[in-house]
């Protein structure tokens, strides 16, 4: 990203200023969206180690390196870290570098907002991991942080984890409208809504779920707020509250939640498996009914997370149903995807190795969230490993693997250096074996009954969770050498060209790798 | 799309700016040193308050600079067509946002309403809860008393008086009339601004910035009385949580708005917008109509139902 433009008429057209202020006063798209990429991947790691944590600790039975109180801790925070702070902000990274150049825009609509809602982010996971170092530790309700652990059992530091919650928010939120603004005003002539490519479309919708429903979750911890410090009993039973109203709010936020953490994963593998097939997308309006179709169908699935706190029968049924309902536009999509491929020119970069990997894991993780849609079964699987492997199989090998992807899809485009091919498959391979290593045996352990969130199980889980420690730590390790990967590539690396993949369709793939800094000052036209 | 390209050409894209991050420290400046008040006295409350109003005037200063600076950019006619559409947008999901914010509040009322409050005194299918646990409490809402009874209840509540009786005394509904007039006189301050007519607009501009006021000193005095003679506070369970959290955020709202108008009345006394080109008017006036549609609500299933 060295590019250096020549000097124009136009006083806009400068280059990137030099040293730290150039990232602490940007509002350039692309130095925005690196620094959104950079801070999810610290985050990842960060993450990371707490979920190497709670691994090393559930090696073997018993108690071994930590205690129950850090475990519960580590649990929490490895949940929050990795939603809030490391899958959500790589989309918004991805979606600043890419949304703009896709639909020919010289930059986001607001980019001074743009860089607010990045700089809100190191400060507010900043302040929510200096709680891990307070008296009283971190948060250790778990991420879904259900009242009354987080509001009447909760450690001091919840006041501080409501806080980073609610900036974290905000960030969303703005990151949400400048998306849409720029989505909705930004397109170049000619590019009409059904011409979006599939990553616009997914984000697109992506950004209206993030308005929807992050408020609400501002909602839900105002009220835990409240209910801590004021006196308040909106999840106190004795005041005439319900615990169980916080559920229902924050599932309202959380089921919407998990859709924005794998729409745009579904943009970004249909512009893979396409531009590796050597074919359009099959079914592309097919592909944006189907994505709204799952953004609808989200907003009214939510105590499907609730199956057994206690509600009416009715309630059990509605929720089963339609949260069945949503398998009938998953399935379109990945029906789609296989149909891209059928009878496709396909080779297999290390993107598309990721791509298939998604389709694959990411429909097992589908499978195993219908089981668990069976309200009566549910009674079963609630609270089990079972879940676990369900939720990591959708947002390990789903949302995160369709990053890496996208990382490895566009990073000749970002560098102008092409990665170094080998390293990437074994990147890839490493990968996916350590987290079916990881994650499979999971089914089994919950199915048998082992409780989630627990430091301690019984003997006969011995040998599952001996096997998911180990993948655990070899997907751990490996991403070091993504790490190594992805410095190898910015630093050198065999020059990239303007396409860089045979068979790529899109604007993007017409401006110079490395992107210049400003890109379309002046809109192209498209056909 | 074919119009939108002369536009295009001349998106006006910032330079880098000291704004965005100088915001992000106030913004965590105040929330870590509110946070530190709210969690007691532990570490020196005076460091914690120092923090939380330096926060405070980092983020009202760097607001201050960035509104002002959007407008010198307007002023020399940098912002383009394109991207006040751009600004339109944006205010109008910000408004969106809200509405989802006081959605959550809304849904947790009709959730303990309908649910959470008959189960506990033992109705519907969830009744077995209040049978097992409170089985003498009865649940009627405006709710005076509380499943357990070492959570006192209000005295009374700010339920409506019945069908018939005078209407007169009942602050609510005179706060009702003052924020729907309120919607009107903005509505014709608006319509003066897009006619030229420069004392028509300032006129009911600064009468609906003290319709604001006033309601907010209605809205104190109710509170007063709340607390003072009805025993209706924030403990007294979930009648008062509810009350106070939706009635309390539409006050703080409105204070934002009376805020926003107050500042735009300010510009209009120095000769700001044009009957063309006034977005950041009409967005402060969008937003006032978006509080008087919450109050509506509230109005509606706080006060009346």
């Amino acid at each position: 990203m060295s590019a250096v433009i020549e000097a124009h008429h136009d006083d806009h057209d400068h280059g990137p200023a030099k040293g730290i202020t150039r990232w602490l006063y940007t509002t350039n798209h692309k130095d925005i969206g690196s620094m959104y990429l950079w801070f999810s991947f610290i985050m990842f790691l960060v993450g990371g180690v707490m979920a190497l944590v709670i691994r090393a600790e559930l090696f073997q039975p018993g108690l071994q390196f930590v205690e129950p109180a850090l475990f519960n801790q580590m649990t929490t925070n490895h949940g929050l870290i990795m939603v809030f702070g490391a899958i959500m902000p790589a989309f918004v990274g991805l979606a600043n570098w890419m949304v703009p150049l896709m639909i020919g825009a010289p930059d986001m609509a607001l980019p001074r907002m743009n860089n607010l809602s990045f700089w809100i982010l190191p400060f507010a996971f900043g302040m929510l991991l200096s709680t891990l170092f307070m008296e009283s530790g971190g948060p250790n309700f778990g991420w879904t942080f259900y009242a009354p652990l987080s509001t009447t059992y909760a450690p001091d530091s919840v006041t501080y984890f409501i806080f980073a919650v609610h900036l974290a928010g905000a960030s969303s939120i703005m990151g949400a409208i400048n998306i849409i603004a720029t989505i909705l005003n930004m397109r170049a002539p000619g590019m009409t809504l059904m011409k979006m490519p599939m990553f616009v479309w997914t984000w697109l919708i992506t950004a209206y779920l993030l308005i929807a429903v992050m408020p609400v979750l501002a909602g839900a911890v105002t009220m835990m707020l409240f209910d801590i410090h004021f006196g308040t009993s909106f999840f106190d039973a004795s005041g005439g509250g319900d615990p169980v109203l916080f559920q229902h709010v924050f599932w309202f936020f959380g089921h919407p939640e998990v859709y924005i953490m794998i729409l745009p994963a579904f943009g970004i593998v249909s512009h893979i498996i396409s531009t590796f097939s050597r074919k359009p997308l099959f079914g592309y309006d097919s592909m944006v009914y189907a994505t709204s179709s799952i953004a609808f169908l989200s907003f009214i699935v939510w105590a499907h997370h609730m199956f057994t706190v206690g509600m009416p029968l009715a309630g059990e049924l509605f929720f089963m149903y339609a949260t069945m309902l949503i398998a009938v536009p998953t399935g379109v999509k990945v029906f789609n995807w296989v149909s891209t491929m059928w009878r496709g020119s396909m080779t297999f970069e290390t993107p598309m190795l990721f791509a298939l990997a998604f389709i694959f894991l990411f429909t097992i993780g589908g499978f195993s969230g219908l089981m668990l849609a069976i309200a009566p079964a549910d009674f079963q699987y609630h609270d089990t490993y079972f879940v676990v492997a369900h939720f990591h199989y959708v947002l390990v090998s789903g949302a995160l693997f369709s990053i890496f992807g996208a990382v490895y899809f566009w990073l000749p485009k970002w560098t102008g250096h092409m990665y170094n091919e080998g390293l990437g498959k074994l990147h890839f391979w490493l990968s996916f074996i350590g987290v079916n290593v990881a994650f499979f045996p999971m089914h089994f352990s919950g199915l048998a009954g082992m409780p989630r969130r627990i430091p301690d199980y019984a003997l006969q889980f011995a040998d599952f969770n001996a096997w998911s420690t180990v993948g655990a730590f070899v997907f751990g390790i490996s991403q070091l050498l993504f790490l190594w990967i992805l410095v190898q590539t910015i630093r050198a690396g065999q020059k990239a060209t303007t396409e860089v993949w045979e068979g790529s369709e899109g604007l993007e793939w017409t401006v110079p790798s490395p992107a210049p800094y400003h890109t379309f000052a002046e809109p192209p036209k498209v056909a | 799309m074919t119009d939108h390209h002369a536009g295009n050409e001349a998106y006006y894209v910032p330079h880098d700016s000291k704004l965005p991050v100088w915001l992000a420290l106030g913004l965590i400046m105040f929330m870590y040193g509110f946070g530190s008040s709210l969690n007691a006295n532990a570490d020196g409350s005076d460091a914690s308050t120092f923090l939380t109003w330096a926060g405070f005037g980092v983020i009202g200063v760097t607001l201050y600079v960035w509104f002002s600076t959007v407008i010198k950019e307007n002023h020399a006619g940098l912002a383009s067509a394109q991207l006040k559409r751009s600004y339109v947008w944006g205010m109008g999901w910000f408004i969106f946002s809200e509405v989802m914010f006081f959605a959550a509040f809304f849904g947790a009322l009709y959730y303990v309403r309908n649910f959470a409050v008959p189960w506990l005194g033992g109705e519907g299918e969830k009744g077995m809860a209040g049978q097992y646990l409170w089985p003498s409490f009865s649940p009627e809402w405006a709710t005076g008393t509380n499943p357990s009874e070492y959570r006192p209840g209000p005295a009374e509540t700010m339920a409506a008086p019945a069908l018939g009786s005078s209407w007169l005394s009942y602050l609510p509904f005179w706060n009702t009339a003052i924020l729907l007039f309120s919607s009107f006189t903005i509505h014709w301050a608006h319509t003066g601004l897009k006619a030229g007519k420069r004392a028509m607009l300032t006129g009911w501009l600064a009468f609906t910035v003290l319709l604001g006021i006033i309601f907010l000193f209605l809205q104190v005095e109710e509170y007063i009385h709340a607390y003072e003679a009805l025993g209706l506070t924030l403990e007294s369970g979930i009648y008062g949580s509810t009350f106070f959290i939706l009635t309390g955020f539409h006050g703080f709202h409105v204070t934002l708005g009376t805020f926003m108008l107050a500042m735009c009345l300010v510009r209009v006394l120095r000769g700001h917008f044009s009957p063309e080109d006034h977005f950041g008017f009409e967005a402060c006036s969008w937003y006032w109509h978006f509080v008087d549609v919450v109050w509506m609500g509230l109005f509606i299933f706080v006060y009346i139902f």
